[in-house]
């Protein structure tokens, strides 16, 4: 395959790739984009296998690459839970980092091979765009790796800061601008895996001081990054189909960290700083909080009493469900309330969850049907007449501190309006605050009901007392 | 106008378009490196900068629902990087950059097929009331 018809393969591939985004903006067309994307892949593959000049050798080393990745991807991709998505997706954009970064030390070691010059003898705009290509793809990689870490639980999900931190990331920063100059000056191999190294570093000093409840801004940022990792790759190399894809990917991450940040009514430089969520209390049922009215804790068998009698309910699940993998209960206890003749629906925050669209995923696995599932803003309003809100497993979207307490850490982060339901029940492991570490005033309400325990136990008690 | 004088003008401005045309070739000499050197850049910026609009449209109304399986695809599709890695493995004479060309197909091969797969797993689980 000549020159020209790769690359006209290749514009056949960017096309697919763009129809595949734009299926993936309904649910109806979703499967089919995921097709278009395929094929796309399979198209870029081949021309790519077909080229001029491509060693036998060579194909045999690409095949065989290409089947152990394969192989690992399959085995993963079907074997995961659903619950553990967000660490996936991490694992992943951390392949993507690692990936760009071998590119660019192939094209270093062989710049013929992609026609930017000799070995030791490569045009100065390829180095700039090489050493951009090979800082992106690092800090992608070792960022995505603290993130898979924090959202596994290898490590603490609370920020970790110390003195001088954003300090040291600014001279960190100043540094690898020093480094990248001086490479594209000389060409040195040695700067070249200097960079290489403190990109490393970088990504995860940059990771390291974002908390938990941020996550979900963390992996939409880190899904952009492998996209500009990708673009960069794409200068380096004179690749347009790397270019034009790299570019799509990096708008997508961008966009969904820009919902995800409007979700919590942060700036993206405030979360990047890191920090939020430090003052986590931990408190076990009823503890603290003496001056106030005390809490109504209720059992199971009250809820599925007052559930029974209810006519419209809305349930609002939190990461707390994920963990507890309660999300095929619940979808059992709304069977049968609807059995019992209530209306059920869902209401998801923007930020439940550890990555965007993830309580979405949750509760399609258990087959609620998706036009049950609700946006905060389709469903608010109907939270007025609703009989029962079922909160299960969040906390601070709930928290009307946000809309109240201009001295509250979440104050301004748009909210779903449980408190306006006729009862509202939180079913809660105790009475530590959320990720945000502000109290919530709505557990000690009157028309709240804390259930305490595990969200899968207490919510499979409430399904027997139903089947009762 | 005799014939004579008419030949004469027409070999003089012969003459003077040859040595335009001199100019011209001497110009188009000195100023093709630096249109070599800056176009492929301007072109690839372009390109770039086009397919960041095309992605900002294409994605601003997707569903916040599928923000998951969107990402399951971005991330499968960023892994494009592999021609990238096959060009290498394929082209390259130094053993080095064949190695790292292997290295780089075989991470954004876990990338292209765990991507895709997850996220059909992903769609598959989502399903109309009723159906």
């Amino acid at each position: 395959m000549g020159q020209t018809l790769s690359t006209l393969a290749y514009l056949v591939a960017s096309v697919l790739f763009i129809m595949a985004l734009r299926g993936l903006s309904n649910p109806e067309t979703s499967r089919q984009g995921v097709l278009y994307g395929m094929i796309g892949m399979g198209i870029a593959i081949l021309a790519t296998l077909l080229r001029p000049g491509m060693g036998a050798g060579g194909i045999v080393l690409v095949l065989a690459g290409l089947a152990i990745g394969g192989t690992i991807g399959t085995v993963v991709a079907q074997r995961i839970q659903m619950t553990s998505l967000p660490q996936l997706v991490a694992a992943f954009h951390s392949l993507v980092g690692m990936a760009a970064v071998f590119v660019a030390a192939a094209a270093f070691y062989s710049p013929e091979s992609f026609g930017i010059g000799f070995a030791g003898n490569i045009k100065a705009a390829s180095l700039v765009e090489m050493s951009l290509g090979l800082a992106i793809g690092a800090i992608t990689f070792s960022g995505s790796v603290i993130a898979f870490a924090k959202l596994d639980g290898r490590m603490s999900g609370s920020p970790i800061i110390f003195k001088g931190q954003h300090m040291l990331n600014a001279a960190l920063g100043a540094l690898l601008l020093v480094l990248v100059i001086a490479f594209v000056a000389t060409g040195s191999p040695i700067l070249f895996w200097l960079i290489a190294l403190l990109s490393f570093a970088l990504g995860f000093l940059l990771i390291v001081p974002i908390g938990g409840a941020d996550m979900p801004v963390v992996v939409s940022m880190l899904n952009s990054y492998s996209g500009w990792a990708a673009a960069g790759i794409g200068f380096t190399i004179g690749n347009l189909l790397l270019i034009v894809t790299g570019a799509l990917v990096g708008a997508s991450g961008a966009i969904l960290s820009y919902i995800m940040c409007k979700g919590m009514n942060r700036s993206i430089i405030n979360v990047l700083l890191g920090g939020f969520g430090t003052t986590g209390g931990e408190a076990g049922p009823g503890a603290g909080n003496a001056d106030r009215a005390p809490v109504k804790a209720g059992s199971p068998e009250d809820a599925a009493y007052i559930m029974k009698n209810a006519q419209k309910i809305i349930i609002v699940p939190g990461y707390g469900m994920a963990v507890a993998q309660a999300q095929q209960v619940v979808r059992e206890m709304a069977d049968l309330l609807k059995k019992e003749g209530a209306e059920i629906s869902y209401a998801i925050h923007p930020v439940a969850g550890r990555m965007p669209g993830h309580m979405n995923v949750l509760l399609a696995e258990a087959n609620v049907p998706y036009d049950e599932v609700h946006e905060l803003e389709e469903i608010n309003a109907e939270f007025a007449d609703a009989d029962v809100a079922y909160v299960i497993g969040a906390n601070d979207v709930t928290n009307p501190a946000a809309k109240t307490d201009k001295t509250s850490a979440i104050y301004g982060m748009p909210i779903l309006d449980v408190e306006r339901a006729k009862t509202v029940f939180f079913v809660k492991r105790g009475m530590a605050s959320g990720y945000a570490g502000v109290d919530n005033e709505l557990f000690f309400r009157p028309n709240t009901m804390m259930l305490f325990g595990d969200a899968k136990k207490v919510t499979q008690q409430i399904v027997q007392s139903l089947q009762k | 106008m005799n014939p004579q004088q008419i030949a004469n003008e027409a070999a003089s401005l012969s003459d003077r378009a040859a040595l335009l045309a001199e100019h011209a070739r001497q110009l188009a000499e000195t100023a093709a490196p630096v249109a070599a050197a800056a176009e492929p850049f301007l072109l690839m910026l372009t390109i770039f900068l086009m397919a960041c609009f095309v992605g900002y449209y294409v994605v601003w109304n997707v569903t916040p629902a599928l923000h998951s399986p969107l990402m399951g695809v971005t991330n499968a599709i960023s892994s494009v990087i592999v021609v990238g890695a096959i060009l290498a493995t394929g082209l390259a004479e130094s053993v080095a950059a064949q190695i790292f060309g292997f290295i780089g197909v075989t991470l954004a091969s876990v990338n292209i097929f765990g991507g895709f797969l997850v996220t059909r797993r992903m769609l598959s689980m989502f399903k109309k009331k009723g159906s």
